[in-house]
């Protein structure tokens, strides 16, 4: 069984919901969990009810990687700490954008905790609101497209990049669709000493405007289509990629999603779908996916 | 008795107490107490975890992760450090961690100043903390163990803020009673609360709740705060049975049950107001004091009854409500005498902002405005410091 | 029920919301086209799809949302997803 318990409110095909219990699948009984503010944390935790069947905390929106610090402080200073591991699952919006000054304090401090930043590209607690999480081009309500806007104007900020960049000894990509290897990742960043971090893919069948039933097809063609490459690092160092046998252009996976509809109807839209796949073609050449 | 400096005397509390995870981030004029703390934690002299965050806001976050972990928690700050709290500073007091921190009181920031008043911590009022106000070093000492007590309490477990002026009381070398560690020991039981991060009892803190459970939660923090009332009174009194020293519970008094004007304040300033009434006293004037120490609870019924007999009510105040023309104390004060039969004029000043001293001039002048009332000249509330020439 | 302070709640007990009132179309599993591969297990959301004794797979229809993930995952088609009420 689960450690995180049916009966949230989560949405039918929610890959949040994936993400946390795939964590819990790797890491086990002996955690403690620390959420920040976001979906995964408002449907899991109803006052009186909560899903979680291991010690979870949340705090605020911006401060989980400093409660998660003050947490591991305290089990050290009461020599609690042996094998309890020190866990934070936070949103794209938690971590890139307004927890980052936080998170950057902890992996500085050096800390004895995983971070997983469950990404579904946009603020979706708040209604699908842009975040530096959102890829180039996708469309959400603070970043729609309309007649001269083709949406999200930015890139997707390279979050494990900054993370590598502060000495982290582990940090790696998954994806909810290939959960062995998501499972794998979490374990060994647990196991890791120090503090470690896995960015997973996440793909919001709400906030993309796809069919609940297809959150797991939709984030494999991600990977296929190496918008979403998957690898790890080891202090700093890219270690393992993997490899995509027969890559598929980036159009499938933009055209299943309502989020880049409009790359698909507006006028100049396949000139935008090349800057796109210009991405994807960056990624195959910097990861070495082929 | 040692000579030392006020921050020493306070980081040397703070030791007494062993808490088990120390986080703050430094600014002045709080720099001292953490510095001192950090020399004892690297002479091992202390065995705790210190943290050293990147923020203000991270050091209270940290606070609230070790706290809900069982540890007993300290922090210190000023200014736009705590400024900088705030919201954290809610979610601590309903998530009813008993984290105890030193506010170093100073002005806040435009235009940036260092220098000691008391705005940031009364911005802070409604966050759900308890606040004490230091008048002297010892006292100021002497508050940590006294707020651990109180805050640790199971029927209290709320946050509290221990407040000190910022140089008059941070900077000052004054001889003090340094706490020793059997009586701290004797005086201050071990932290346990009944819920912590635990996988063996796998709790969920900091759930949401909504319309049909948030009210209770807020009226359980207010009932919180009652029991802080007593507790407060209670611990002053078994600190004075342990260490033999006694600065009042919620509110003391000095020459005050005669006395036809009475003037209320927070802070060092108490000081000052007591050797202007020494003064004025000898001039026959019917003077005296009613020093606010626990500003959150706000002991309604104590003041109440000891303003009972009085004429005039001066309150000073070292900030302001802009917008108000007024002080926080002034304006707590007539909110907390209106549904009586008390009918006395209370006259708010204000004074002290930014660091401008305080001399036992400013009080007479302020005690000869307030005293025009008798003969119906009534001021509602003012600036008492003004330079009128910069204007 | 009395509040616990700390905004403390109990774990798992999300179990007393039956989500299966979402629902409008329901997985109906075929076990004679079942591998027993557990990738419809693996990729629930709600956690809820078991193996039974005889190494097949059936869901906690008390919690299934009917979201269809199992269906759209199963390498065999093994799972149909049927309009609820029929
Ligand atoms: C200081 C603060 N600003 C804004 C919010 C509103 N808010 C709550 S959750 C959220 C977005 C969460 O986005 P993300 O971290 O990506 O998680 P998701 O819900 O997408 O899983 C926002 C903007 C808040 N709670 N606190
Ligand atoms: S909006 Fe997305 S992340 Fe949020 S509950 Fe729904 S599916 Fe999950
Ligand atoms: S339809 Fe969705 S919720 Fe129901 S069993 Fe299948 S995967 Fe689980
Ligand atoms: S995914 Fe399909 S084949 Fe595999 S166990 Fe489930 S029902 Fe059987
Ligand atoms: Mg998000």
């Amino acid at each position: 069984m689960s450690l995180l318990a049916p009966g949230h409110r989560g949405c039918a095909g929610c890959c949040d919901a994936l993400a946390g219990k795939f964590v819990l699948d790797a890491v086990g009984k002996d955690c403690i969990v620390v959420s920040p503010t976001g979906c995964l944390e408002v449907f899991t935790t109803p006052y009186p009810e909560s899903a979680w069947g291991v010690p979870w905390i949340h705090s605020l929106f911006e401060n989980a990687a400093a409660v998660a610090s003050g947490v591991e402080a305290a089990y050290k200073a009461l020599g609690k700490k042996n094998k309890t591991k020190i866990i934070v699952i936070g949103g794209d919006g938690a971590t890139l954008d307004i927890g980052l000054q936080a998170i950057s304090g902890a992996f500085e401090r050096g800390h004895d905790l995983t971070y997983i930043c469950v990404d579904n590209e946009a603020y979706m607690n708040t209604g699908v609101q842009r975040s530096g999480a959102t890829p180039l081009f996708a469309s959400t309500t603070t970043s729609p497209a309309g007649k001269v806007s083709f949406g999200n104007p930015q890139h997707k900020k390279n979050m494990p990049a900054i993370i590598a960049a502060h000495g982290s000894p582990y940090v790696a990509t998954a994806s909810i669709s290939y959960a062995p290897d998501l499972i794998k990742k979490v374990k060994k960043a647990t196991e890791t000493k120090g503090p470690t971090y896995v960015h997973v893919h996440a793909p919001c069948c709400t906030g993309w405007k796809f069919e609940g039933s297809k959150t797991i097809e939709v984030g494999r063609l991600a990977v296929e289509t190496a918008m979403w490459p998957l690898y790890e690092m080891e202090n700093g160092e890219v270690t393992g990629v993997r490899k995509l046998k027969k890559r598929k252009p980036v159009e499938e996976y933009l055209k299943v999603q309502g989020r880049y509809k409009h790359l698909f109807t507006a006028e100049g839209g396949t000139e935008e779908i090349k800057k796109i796949q210009a991405i994807a073609d960056w990624n195959v050449k910097h990861f070495g996916l082929e | 008795m040692v000579v030392v400096e006020g921050s020493y005397a306070v980081a040397h509390s703070v030791k007494m107490c062993k808490p088990n995870v120390i986080s703050a981030y430094p600014i002045t004029p709080q720099t001292h107490i953490v510095e001192d703390l950090s020399q004892f934690v690297a002479d091992g002299e202390m065995s705790c975890e210190y943290m050293n965050v990147e923020s203000e806001f991270s050091a209270i976050s940290a606070l609230i992760g070790a706290s809900a972990a069982g540890a007993r928690t300290y922090s210190s700050t000023t200014s736009q450090g705590l400024a900088l709290m705030h919201e954290a500073l809610f979610n601590a007091s309903g998530m009813r961690l008993p984290v105890v921190m030193t506010v170093v009181n100073r002005a806040l920031s435009a235009p940036i100043n260092i220098w000691n008043d008391q705005q940031d911590s009364i911005s802070q009022r409604d966050t759900g903390w308890i606040q004490l106000y230091a008048e002297d070093v010892q006292e100021s000492a002497d508050m940590t163990p006294q707020l651990y007590k109180i805050a640790e309490d199971e029927e209290v477990l709320l946050p509290a803020m221990s407040c000190m002026d910022g140089f008059i009381l941070s900077h000052v070398y004054e001889p003090v009673i340094l706490l020793e560690q059997s009586l701290t020991d004797e005086f201050l039981p071990p932290f346990s609360p009944e819920f912590v991060l635990d996988p063996e009892n796998p709790m969920s803190f900091g759930a949401f709740a909504d319309p049909s459970t948030y009210t209770e939660f807020r009226y359980k923090q207010e009932k919180a705060m009652e029991a802080a009332l007593l507790k407060i009174e209670e611990v002053a009194n078994e600190f004075n049975e342990v260490y033999g020293r006694y600065y009042g519970g919620l509110i003391d008094s000095y020459l005050l049950d005669d006395a036809e004007i009475v003037i209320m304040a927070m802070g060092s300033v108490i000081g000052t107001i007591k050797d202007t009434i020494d003064m004025l006293r000898k001039e026959g004037e019917s003077i005296g004091l009613l020093k606010i120490r626990s500003f959150r609870p706000f002991p309604v019924e104590a003041i109440r009854t000891a303003l009972k007999n009085a004429k005039v009510v001066i309150t000073l105040d070292k900030n302001i409500s802009i917008g108000k023309n007024e002080g926080a104390l002034c304006t707590e004060v007539k909110a907390c005498l209106y549904n009586t039969n008390l009918r006395v004029p209370v006259i708010g000043f204000m004074l002290g902002h930014g660091g401008r001293d305080i001399p036992i001039s400013t009080i007479v002048k302020i005690i000869n405005k307030a005293k025009l009332v008798e003969k119906g000249i009534f001021v509602e509330s003012e600036f008492a410091d003004l330079r009128e020439e910069l204007i | 029920m009395k509040l616990v302070i700390k905004t403390t709640a109990k774990p798992k007990g999300t179990r007393a919301n039956k989500t299966g009132t979402w629902r409008s179309f329901m997985p109906v599993f075929d076990h004679k086209l079942c591998s027993k591969c557990g990738i419809c297990a693996m990729y629930c959301p709600e956690g809820i799809i078991f193996k039974l004794e005889n190494g097949y797979f059936e869901p906690d229809y008390d919690y299934c949302k009917g979201c269809g993930i199992c269906a759209n995952e199963c390498p065999k088609k093994a799972i149909l997803m049927v309009l609820e009420g029929k």
